[in-house]
């Protein structure tokens, strides 16, 4: 038990050394915890999709999107098309002229930087270690 | 122990360079993600217009999101569909009782406040003390708490965020809480009797149910 715990705590001391130097090295100011949906916007001559946590959580509990509306927690991992947004789901459940303005304002979501690839920013897990 | 003195110099050193990011929101133009040319540019609210009204934090989005729920600051809805059960749950959970760094207490109310049980049970943790080998090495690598502490929560360079209980204080609430189990189990312990309660340490069956607990 406490040898394990040892060998993980020595192991945690270099993770988190290389979080610190990966974290501050980044270019990215990105506000924490935007997210970038890019599987194929860009492929499909439209910028990528920049989704704002901070904005939305203001708003509405993580339960909302993550239990209710059924977005996975891993950036990347949720196939959203635009077909699905104007049928109401994913972000059509909000964005449909009701709870938010409609899908015809394309350049809202549609904000990003051409060339992002999709992924969380703004945040430490994906600067530093993360997902290797 | 030097192991230690190295934990925690290098959590100081985390710190003082989380906080030194403090008060700064850049602007959408500069942040690297929008496109400067784009025309939401100046459409889009930007991140300090709204978060420098909220009570403050020295890590990640820079507010304090409890503190700011709590005040009623802000007022997120907690479902689309107002037949949704918004469940909560009050429990802390103790962990990490015996390392070189203060305890951990895992509190259910703040987190219940914000997410869905079914966020984190049965898929990141089965809803059973013990039973699911936390470890900081996961969680850096962004699994367990390192799901949302690192990426959405506050980062995990705020250690005694979580690191906040001394180790002795949390090993008394555990004891405690551990014995009044065993009293309810020794006394009307019919329907619960064997394995929900059994010693510390023992292989633990994966329960069924996440929402059994409010023991
Ligand atoms: C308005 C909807 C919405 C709300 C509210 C919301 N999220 Fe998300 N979340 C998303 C979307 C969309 C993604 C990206 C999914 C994708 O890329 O497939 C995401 C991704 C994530 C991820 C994955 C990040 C990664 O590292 O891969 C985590 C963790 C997460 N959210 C946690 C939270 C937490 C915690 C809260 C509450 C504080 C929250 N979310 C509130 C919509 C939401
Ligand atoms: C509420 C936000 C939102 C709005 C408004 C929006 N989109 Fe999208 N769009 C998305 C998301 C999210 C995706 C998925 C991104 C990805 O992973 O490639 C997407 C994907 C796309 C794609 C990729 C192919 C597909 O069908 O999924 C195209 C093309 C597209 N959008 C065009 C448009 C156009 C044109 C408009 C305006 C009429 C628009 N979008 C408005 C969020 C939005
Ligand atoms: C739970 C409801 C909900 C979901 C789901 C949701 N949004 Fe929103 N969103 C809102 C609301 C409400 C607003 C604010 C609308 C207003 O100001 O009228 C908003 C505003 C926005 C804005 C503008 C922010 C600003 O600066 O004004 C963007 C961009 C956006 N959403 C993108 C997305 C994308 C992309 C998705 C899906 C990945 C999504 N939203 C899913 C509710 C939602
Ligand atoms: C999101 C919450 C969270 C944050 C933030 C966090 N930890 Fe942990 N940490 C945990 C949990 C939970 C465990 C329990 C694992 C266990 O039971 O052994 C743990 C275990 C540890 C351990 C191994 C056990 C011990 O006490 O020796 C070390 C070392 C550690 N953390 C160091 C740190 C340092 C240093 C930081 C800040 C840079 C930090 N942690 C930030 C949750 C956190
Ligand atoms: C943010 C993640 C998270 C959420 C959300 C969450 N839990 Fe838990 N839960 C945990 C963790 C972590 C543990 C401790 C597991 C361990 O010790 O290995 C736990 C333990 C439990 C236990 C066992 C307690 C004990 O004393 O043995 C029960 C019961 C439980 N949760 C029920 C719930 C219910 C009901 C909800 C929703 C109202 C909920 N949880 C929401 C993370 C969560
Ligand atoms: C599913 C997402 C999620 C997971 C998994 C998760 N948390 Fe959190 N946690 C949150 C959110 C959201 C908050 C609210 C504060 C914030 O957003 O910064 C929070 C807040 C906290 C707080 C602050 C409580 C306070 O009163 O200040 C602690 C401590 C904490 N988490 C510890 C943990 C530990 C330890 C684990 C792993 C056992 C864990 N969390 C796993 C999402 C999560």
């Amino acid at each position: 038990m406490t040898g394990s715990a040892s060998l993980r705590a020595a192991l945690a001391v270099p993770l988190l050394a290389i979080a610190l130097t990966v974290g501050l090295s980044a270019e990215s100011r990105a506000e924490y915890a935007d997210v970038v949906l890019n599987r194929n916007a860009e492929k499909e001559g439209m910028r990528p999709v920049v989704f704002p946590h901070w904005f939305h959580r203001i708003r509405f509990r993580c339960k909302v999107c993550h239990a209710e509306l059924g977005f996975k927690m891993r950036a990347g991992s949720n196939l959203v098309t635009m077909g699905d947004i104007i049928d109401g789901r994913f972000c059509g459940a909000c964005h449909n002229g009701q709870i938010a303005w409609a899908p015809e304002n394309c350049d809202l979501c549609h904000s990003g930087k051409p060339g992002l690839p999709p992924g969380i920013f703004g945040g430490h897990e994906t600067n530093g270690p993360g997902i290797w | 122990m030097s192991l230690r003195r190295i934990l925690t110099t290098l959590a100081v050193s985390l710190l003082s360079s989380a906080t030194a990011w403090s008060g700064e929101w850049a602007k959408l133009s500069e942040d690297g993600v929008h496109d400067p040319r784009g025309p939401a540019i100046g459409l889009l609210q930007q991140p300090g217009d709204a978060l420098s009204n909220l009570p403050g934090d020295g890590a990640g989005n820079q507010v304090h999101w409890i503190k700011a729920l709590r005040s009623g600051v802000i007022r997120p809805r907690p479902n689309i569909d107002p037949a949704r059960e918004d469940r909560r749950l009050d429990k802390d959970i103790y962990l990490d009782l015996y390392g070189s760094m203060p305890s951990v207490r895992f509190p259910h109310l703040a987190h219940t406040e914000w997410l869905d049980c079914t966020n984190c049970h049965d898929q990141l943790f089965l809803p059973k003390r013990g039973a699911n080998g936390i470890s900081m090495f996961l969680i850096l690598q962004g699994q367990q708490c390192g799901v949302c502490h690192g990426a959405v929560a506050f980062p995990l360079t705020e250690c005694s965020r979580c690191h906040s209980v001394r180790n002795h204080i949390a090993q008394r609430i555990v004891a405690e809480l551990e014995a009044e189990e065993a009293r309810k189990a020794a006394g009307g312990g019919s329907k619960e009797a064997g394995s929900a309660d059994a010693p510390r340490g023992a292989p633990a069956k994966p329960p069924k149910d996440a929402r059994g607990g409010a023991r």
